[in-house]
């Protein structure tokens, strides 16, 4: 950091988070300004992060999806849809939200496994949600025909608001407290 | 009157098991001891109004509905009072079913709240605009017009013919794994030849061609040229 006053920095990492396209993470900002430690950058990230917030400024730097981005406050969606009306995409179908439910909780996982879950085939709603960019192929299963294995990406995890996948609550807190009773209750009778 | 039938292609449920949770939610039934008989029925009557109705159903439906009945004659067998005792439940199986996707649709749900509270949030796109935002897409003829070029390029088949076969999954690892190295060195694409000029044999270019034809339908790689006819470069899509 040496040739970078912390202004300076301050500023350059500003530019970075107001052109991505996609959160930059940590990491990236490391090797971008070679020199300074990722505790120099978060406190600086923190900074412009205060920053926009006392301005009251219709944009924020947000942590989301393992990284750092500027968005717009949600306040402003109604001009910025006017302004992008051709470019909004669809909500999610029922069943790609289960599809992708299922991918987030067991990636890698194959077509074939998600299918045994849901009971339905999946053909279509997997290539909606690769389209989209929100599962990609992370590799192949080393079994009988070697099929594709899926797993989220990050678009997956900026479009739910998501700073990564550990902030997904648990399985365990879906399951209904009633049928978790009832199910006690069973194995105790079965002693 | 017209005698034509619609098809109507309606998304009523989500699958069968969407369909049985549906069913004992209704009825407030206990999923760790369903009553098989009624929901057999239940089920077996809402299949026929779909099909009343002229729902597309799918074959899921169908299969549940045999599975349903043969758990049904299962419990209703008379069998001996000692096997029953220790034989498993017939219902076990699906009740496990159930409640593993009752789970994700619990999840789905979860989702879907915050896709609502994310809806009102933008992020910038690629600004970035340069000549190469302007490049064609490669069509299919483009790419095996090219390819038939490499093949006479390559050299004649060497007298020693050993038949070897290569798995297109291979290939495809391969081309990933080449596009992730020139992005390494900062380089956005890979000429579709020099893929297939690596290859020594006819099958090897062969069985390349074929992968990068997968990967494209993959969505996973684009073909593309700067001009028409011009040489034709393969990106990663990248996510």
């Amino acid at each position: 950091m040496d040739f970078l006053t912390k202004q300076e920095l301050k500023k350059s990492i500003e530019a970075l988070l107001f052109i991505t396209d996609k959160p930059i993470s940590l990491d990236k900002f490391e090797e971008i300004f070679e020199g300074a430690t990722k505790e120099q950058l978060m406190e600086i990230i923190d900074e412009l992060k205060k920053e926009y917030v006392e301005r009251d400024s219709a944009i924020g730097v947000r942590e989301i999806a393992n990284g750092f981005q500027f968005a717009t406050k949600s306040d402003y969606s109604p001009w910025v849809r006017k302004l992008l009306k051709d470019r909004i995409t669809l909500k999610l179908s029922t069943s790609a939200l289960e599809t992708l439910a299922i991918v987030a909780y067991k990636q890698p996982i194959t077509r074939a496994e998600i299918e045994e879950i849901r009971g339905v085939e999946i053909v279509s709603v997997l290539e909606t949600l690769l389209e989209r960019r929100l599962i990609r192929i992370v590799g192949r299963k080393e079994t009988v025909g070697r099929p594709l294995l899926y797993g989220t990406t990050q678009d997956f995890l900026r479009y739910f608001g998501l700073r990564n996948l550990v902030e997904l609550p648990s399985l365990e807190e879906f399951t209904p407290a009633e049928a978790a009773e009832t199910e006690e209750t069973e194995s105790n009778t079965e002693e | 009157m017209n005698q034509k039938t619609y098809d109507v292609h309606l998304e009523v449920f989500e699958g069968p098991l969407d369909l049985l949770l549906f069913l004992i939610r209704k009825n407030d039934m206990d999923i760790y001891d369903i009553p098989v008989s009624q929901i057999t029925a239940e089920y077996l009557d809402y299949i026929s109004v779909m099909k009343e109705l002229n729902l597309d159903i799918a074959g899921e439906f169908l299969v549940m509905a045999a599975t349903l009945m043969q758990i049904k004659s299962k419990t209703m067998l008379p069998s001996p009072a000692v096997e029953e005792e220790t034989g498993p439940d017939p219902r076990e199986e699906l009740v496990q079913r159930l409640l593993e996707y009752q789970k994700y649709k619990q999840v789905a749900q979860f989702l879907s709240s915050h896709e609502l509270d994310e809806q009102g949030v933008y992020y910038k796109s690629m600004p970035v605009l340069s000549e190469e935002d302007y490049l064609l897409e490669a069509t299919i003829f483009d790419l095996i017009e090219c390819f038939r070029g490499v093949l006479k390029e390559l050299p004649g088949d060497v007298k020693e013919i050993v038949y070897e076969e290569i798995p297109i999954e291979q290939k495809i690892r391969e081309i990933l794994d080449l596009l992730e190295d020139s992005a390494r060195q900062g380089r956005k694409y890979i000429s579709f030849k020099d893929i297939l000029i690596r290859e020594i044999k006819r099958i090897g270019a062969v069985v390349s061609f074929l992968a990068i034809l997968e990967l494209i339908r993959l969505k996973q790689i684009v073909a593309r040229q700067s001009k028409l006819f011009g040489e034709i470069r393969i990106y990663p899509v990248t996510v």
